[in-house]
């Protein structure tokens, strides 16, 4: 019998499915896999893709697959979507635009939802890339929507991030003047037909324009390229800047590539910590009798919350760390 | 562990059978039932949905079709997820179709099928009584 972790390895579709599945729904069991598998990570290149609902991400990362497997190169998917707050379901639509590519063996695809765990979307979703990588893609492209600050971390995690946008949407430039313009290596404007395209590549340009030092010491100066992603326009250009840009992260200013990933992975195993630290203690405190029941003295009217939690946290939390 | 394991389940049109207004609502109605919905969209074959499927690990397909050809294509993605040892995914199919072709794709293995008086409420306790996540 092989093992989990070998048959990621060898490729096996169902074993791939199911550990994603496991990593979504926070086993435990699960970190020795990745322990396994992790040392066939680090081949594959990771593209994040990001921007607003409906700028057209999913075709974009449609046209992108098939662009790459004209290039002969196996291609992993990970498209996430929100998950209602309310219902705690989701609707994951994305692989509609991607569906022609699902009897393509080169091809895996896997929709994933935000969930909102302890363990973050970004470690569930970072644990993924790695299984994709294990399997032996060539390239991982993640499709988030860029609103939230756990997607932005998960662009982190990609070597070249693409940030989608449309024309006319003045608030969505806005949107990335707060968050997110210093994660784009590479900006597209999406149905560049439509009325408004010249303005938003100006204001792009304006903003990115204003880190000319940076530009001037070697640093990637983000291109700002124009798609109808739906007609195959544009996309071909759109694969060569990817290709220039994973160049650039190869040769450029020595060591730049080793820095950042460097840095990435002060990042990643700071996050792992973090994460770790909060199911640990949230778990020793929520799995206790004493939890439940201070539930049912709270539901009874026998105790306030604030009491119930000062009296759950204070002996556990302050009187270990002082 | 952490939190409990949500049930995922991928709502397919098979065949050409443009009619997805049906497939939507349901697909709706498990979202609000706090269930992961994957939506594959229109035109589907037998063989892509199964592949979605696996790569999805969806807990259950539900099958929509209007069309008329449910008792070919039915019964073929029970083969194909055979064929692939996903038997364990649970198959169940809605629309409209006559009362004799009902049971014979029980018979040949759709678990249920809900036809247009089946109420939504119905629909969502089906799944909750006879899906289990893995």
């Amino acid at each position: 019998m092989k093992s989990t972790a070998e048959k990621v390895v060898a490729g096996d579709i169902r074993a791939v499915a199911r550990l994603i599945r496991d990593i979504d729904d926070g086993i435990p069991e699960i970190r020795e896999v990745l322990k396994e598998i992790y040392p066939h990570t680090g081949k594959a290149y990771i593209v994040g893709i990001t921007g607003a609902p409906g700028v057209g991400k999913s075709t974009l990362v449609d046209q992108i697959i098939t662009h790459l497997r004209k290039q002969d190169k196996t291609v992993g998917v990970l498209a996430v979507d929100p998950t209602s707050p309310f219902s705690g379901g989701a609707i994951l639509g994305d692989r509609v635009r991607m569906q022609r590519h699902s009897m393509d063996k080169g091809v895996f695809i896997r929709s994933l939802a935000t969930r909102g765990h302890f363990g973050g979307l970004t470690q569930s979703t970072r644990s993924a890339i790695d299984v994709l990588d294990a399997m032996g893609k060539d390239f991982i492209l993640v499709e988030t929507v860029g609103v939230g600050q756990d997607e932005v971390e998960i662009v982190r995690s990609a070597h070249t991030t693409i940030i989608v946008v449309v024309p006319g949407m003045g608030d969505d430039v806005q949107a990335i003047k707060a968050g997110i313009l210093e994660a784009g290596d590479i900006f597209l404007i999406n149905k560049a037909d439509r009325e408004g395209a010249e303005k938003t590549a100006a204001d792009l340009r304006l903003m990115i324009d204003m880190d000319q030092e940076k530009y001037r010491k070697g640093a990637w100066k983000p291109p700002i390229l124009k798609a109808q992603a739906v007609f195959d326009k544009g996309i071909a250009e759109l694969l060569e800047e990817i290709h220039k840009h994973g160049k650039y992260m190869l040769e450029s200013a020595d060591g730049m590539k080793l820095a950042r990933k460097k840095e990435r992975v002060r990042e990643e195993l700071s996050d792992m910590i973090k994460n770790r630290i909060i199911e640990e203690v949230i778990n020793s405190i929520t799995r206790t009798e004493e939890f439940e029941s201070a539930v049912e003295s709270i539901v009874s009217g026998d105790k306030d919350p604030y009491t119930a939690c000062e009296q759950l946290v204070f002996p556990r939390i302050v009187n270990s760390a002082g | 562990m952490i939190q409990k394991r949500k049930v995922r389940i991928m709502v397919a049109k098979p065949g050409l059978d443009g009619h997805d207004r049906g497939a939507r609502i349901i697909a709706r109605a498990y979202r609000d039932a706090g269930f992961e919905v994957i939506y594959t969209g229109l035109h589907q074959t037998p063989e892509e949905i199964v592949e979605a499927a696996i790569q999805e690990d969806v807990d259950m397909i539900g099958l929509s079709s209007l069309a008329g050809a449910h008792k070919y294509l039915f019964p073929r993605v029970l083969e194909i997820l055979h064929e692939n040892g996903a038997d364990d995914i649970v198959v169940c199919g809605g629309g409209i179709f006559p009362e004799e072709d009902i049971a014979a794709l029980k018979k040949a293995g759709i678990k249920e099928i809900f036809t247009p008086g089946s109420s939504l409420e119905e629909i969502v306790k089906w799944v909750e009584d006879n899906v289990k996540p893995r």
